[in-house]
């Protein structure tokens, strides 16, 4: 191998990095982000969404809701629907500061306040995370790590995964918590100095997911420990994580 | 007889299975083994959830193994009422399969020499679950090398990179490793127990995230369950796109683990580039089906989504760069001395311990054992069965990074002639109630190798038992064999060339 056959290579590979916010976030026009709701399509007392849904995170009684934190974004709801009253549009912006703002997410936008001036003052420009995975099915995980790649470049933003609690800011949990993980989340939560932020990912992460009632897992990361940011998804998209953590430091208004 | 011969996606009535005595049982299997079997699944239900039990307790225990060479599964069954003698010694592919019996069910396998925890999970019983105390996972006695030299490693459950929990110990002498003992069950979700009853609908969901990176593989396997549980079968194009998205799994996770191994050795072009090049694959499955892990896919009666034309036409354009990108970046890391240097006689897990431990998939095939359950157990008119098994001698580090590489290319091939040629009609049909009291088995050769699905339904139909097999569940041992006689440092490339889920083998 010589040199040339490293430039070919780079050559071949050419400039992937994206633009964030993405004028283009070119998603698969199947993709399915923020549910777009139409109660009034809504025949009364038709529950047929409610009733398919695995994780019970649709309400149809005063109106219709979905609790983001528990969705999946399957096309459950979407198939059992009669009358098309459940959509799932193209936005991928579906990070939050509070549980409680997922949980009644009509047609609107959650939004991501950022931290306070104090916090931003320490990690606005750069905040380093240790990634626990506490339970769950390794796709949170792997579209965790997929921000490292040089499509969404991370670091450019001064957001980094660390290898110990005691280099890191906050603590970035995937996974319903699983009884078995329950200690090590604890240990290494008190490993991390404070003032510190807790970001959970995902819908095992925020509720539990599929695994929600389980007597094995505790149903989500607020069981435990305080958190600061909340990312919705199944496992939420790259682009979902990156919103909410650029949000999250106030980078983007 | 006393096997019941199956077929890949097929089911059986319960009763059909030969009930053996214990002592029968097991010289069965170890006649079986002895001739070149594989255990794909060893699995206990309560005898008084039968209809047909003659006796009042006890523990029915279910065999389904694998002659791959005679394209053959067989099935066979015992009651065990407290204990049983052990297979593991003369068969130690058996050895994780009698530890999860005892596990879940408490039944005692004699003189088993590595009696303990598979996941650290409370007992399947309800009895037991009640009576005794929950495990404390990672408590247990922990094989140590004795000496003044000798010292003990410890790592996880939490890692240094964005990894799934697990306790590993290492006896090391100096920096040779003497032995390493992996320790699961942090993933430990309980997602066996909560599939008996079912289907429901989370059952779907369920088997979509048994390993998330594996979505496809074990929602096929899961579809194919439900298929033969009620008698219908997927059309051909349903079946095709399956296929399809089965193929673009494994090409993603292979480029992410060729990417994976370049950075453990410092290859950072390649591991750079094949990162990205893994999420270009994922974004073909998020284009048939709007999820980058094919959430929402495969699913019982067929497909979730259909494709057009001008979807075809897209997926072939965005293959073709993605596997030029992927050639010009594994060739760049297989060209390179020092990444070489560093693949070759790493990690050698010989053809003889990878045949004794079970060993499945890209790890089996780089250690020379010609086994995929594509070629070996398709399913009637399975176009899988036309791809080639590569198989690498070797068993180190660079044959399994071979082995992806090679089958990468055969995926990308197969993916293009089968998107050009997707059979015509509807890509699903309507799924039908379980029949009552049958056992159906799916096998799918999933990315990392030999997925199993095991379901029996009870007299309404609904599951009694729903017994998950993921590849990882054979292979850990063999990664903690791999590592004898190694180097610590080359641990995270030796665990890379595996690449096993946890959660898969946690459940």
């Amino acid at each position: 191998m010589t040199i040339i056959d490293i430039l070919r290579a780079r050559r071949q590979q050419g400039y992937r990095t994206i633009q964030f916010p993405p004028k283009d976030a070119r998603l698969s026009d199947r993709f399915r982000g923020l549910p777009q709701l139409s109660p009034e399509r809504c025949t009364p007392d038709c529950h047929s969404c409610r009733e398919a849904c695995p994780t019970d995170a649709i309400s149809s009684t005063a109106g219709l809701s979905i609790d983001l934190g528990r969705c999946l974004f399957c096309t459950d709801c979407v198939q059992a629907c009669p009358a098309q009253a459940i959509a799932f549009t193209q936005n991928y912006r579906l990070a939050a500061r509070t549980r409680a703002e997922l949980g009644h997410a009509g047609p609107t936008q959650p939004r991501v306040g950022a931290l306070d001036q104090q916090m931003r003052r320490l990690f606005g420009r750069s905040l380093k995370l240790r990634q626990v995975s506490a339970g769950g099915c390794n796709a949170c995980e792997a579209d965790n790590n997929v921000l490292n790649t040089p499509v969404f470049d991370l670091a450019r933003f001064g957001i980094q995964f660390v290898a110990s609690p005691r280099h890191a800011d906050g603590l970035l949990v995937t996974g319903p918590v699983t009884r078995n993980m329950e200690l090590a989340l604890r240990k290494t939560y008190a490993a991390v100095p404070a003032p510190r932020v807790v970001i959970a990912v995902g819908a095992c992460a925020i509720s539990g997911g599929p695994y929600a009632g389980h007597e094995e897992a505790l149903g989500g990361v607020d069981a435990l420990l305080p958190v600061d940011l909340y990312v919705p998804g199944c496992p939420p998209h790259p682009l979902t994580i990156l919103d909410g953590l650029v949000r999250l430091l106030g980078r983007l208004g | 007889m006393n096997l019941l011969s199956l077929e890949n996606g097929n089911a059986v009535d319960v009763p059909a299975i030969p009930r053996l005595t214990p002592e029968v049982f097991a010289e069965t299997l170890h006649a079986e083994l002895e001739a070149g079997a594989r255990a794909s699944a060893l699995f206990g239900v309560p005898e008084t959830l039968f209809p047909d039990s003659c006796s009042t307790g006890g523990l029915r225990v279910f065999a389904v193994l694998a002659h791959d060479a005679q394209h053959e599964l067989v099935a066979c069954a015992t009651t065990v009422a407290e204990s049983f003698l052990s297979l593991t010694p003369l068969h130690p592919q058996l050895h994780r399969f009698e530890r999860e019996l005892h596990e879940q069910w408490g039944v005692l396998p004699e003189e088993h020499p590595w009696l303990k925890p598979v996941r650290f999970e409370p007992s399947h019983d309800p009895q037991r679950r009640a009576r005794d105390p929950r495990p404390q996972i990672g408590i247990t006695d922990f094989f140590r090398v004795a000496g003044p030299e000798i010292h003990e490693v410890a790592v996880g459950p939490v890692h240094a990179g964005i990894i799934e929990p697990g306790h590993f110990r290492f006896q090391c002498h100096g920096e040779d490793v003497y032995h390493l003992e992996i320790a699961h069950g942090y993933q430990h979700r309980g997602v066996e127990r909560a599939l008996v009853g079912g289907p429901d609908r989370r059952t779907l969901h369920y088997a979509e995230t048994l390993a998330g990176d594996t979505t496809v593989g074990h929602a096929l396997a899961y579809a194919l369950t439900q298929e033969a549980l009620s008698a219908v079968s997927a059309p051909p194009r349903g079946r095709c796109l399956r296929a399809i998205a089965l193929e673009l799994e494994r090409l993603a996770n292979h480029a992410g683990d060729l990417g994976a191994l370049a950075g453990d050795v410092g290859f950072l072009p390649t591991a750079a580039y094949c990162g990205r090049i893994r999420g270009d694959f994922l974004n073909l499955t998020a284009l048939l089906c709007g999820s980058r892990f094919g959430r929402g896919l495969v699913v019982p009666g067929g497909v979730g989504f259909d494709v057009d034309a001008a979807r075809v036409a897209a997926l072939i354009e965005r293959l073709d760069a993605a596997v030029a990108d992927l050639t010009s970046a594994v060739e760049l890391l297989l060209q390179s001395e020092s990444a070489r240097a560093r693949f070759v006689g790493t990690g050698v897990l010989s053809t003889e311990i990878g045949r004794d431990i079970g060993l499945v998939g890209p790890a089996a095939r780089a250690s020379g054992l010609a086994r995929d359950i594509r070629r070996d157990h398709p399913l009637p008119l399975d176009a899988l069965a036309s791809i080639p098994v590569t198989t690498v001698d070797g068993g180190d580090v660079h044959a399994r990074t071979l082995v992806r590489w090679i089958e990468a290319r055969y995926s990308a091939t197969f993916v293009r002639e089968e998107l050009a040629r997707l059979p015509e009609g509807a890509a699903s049909v309507p799924p039908a109630a379980l029949i009552p009291q049958r056992l159906a088995v799916a096998l799918v050769e999933g990315w990392r190798g030999e997925i199993c699905h095991v379901a029996i339904t009870d007299h309404a139909g609904r599951f009694v038992r729903y017994k998950i097999v993921d590849p990882s569940f054979h292979n850990w041992a063999g990664l903690a064999l791999a590592m004898r006689d190694q180097q610590i440092s080359d641990f995270p490339l030796c665990n890379k060339s595996f690449n096993l889920s946890y959660c898969g083998q946690d459940l």
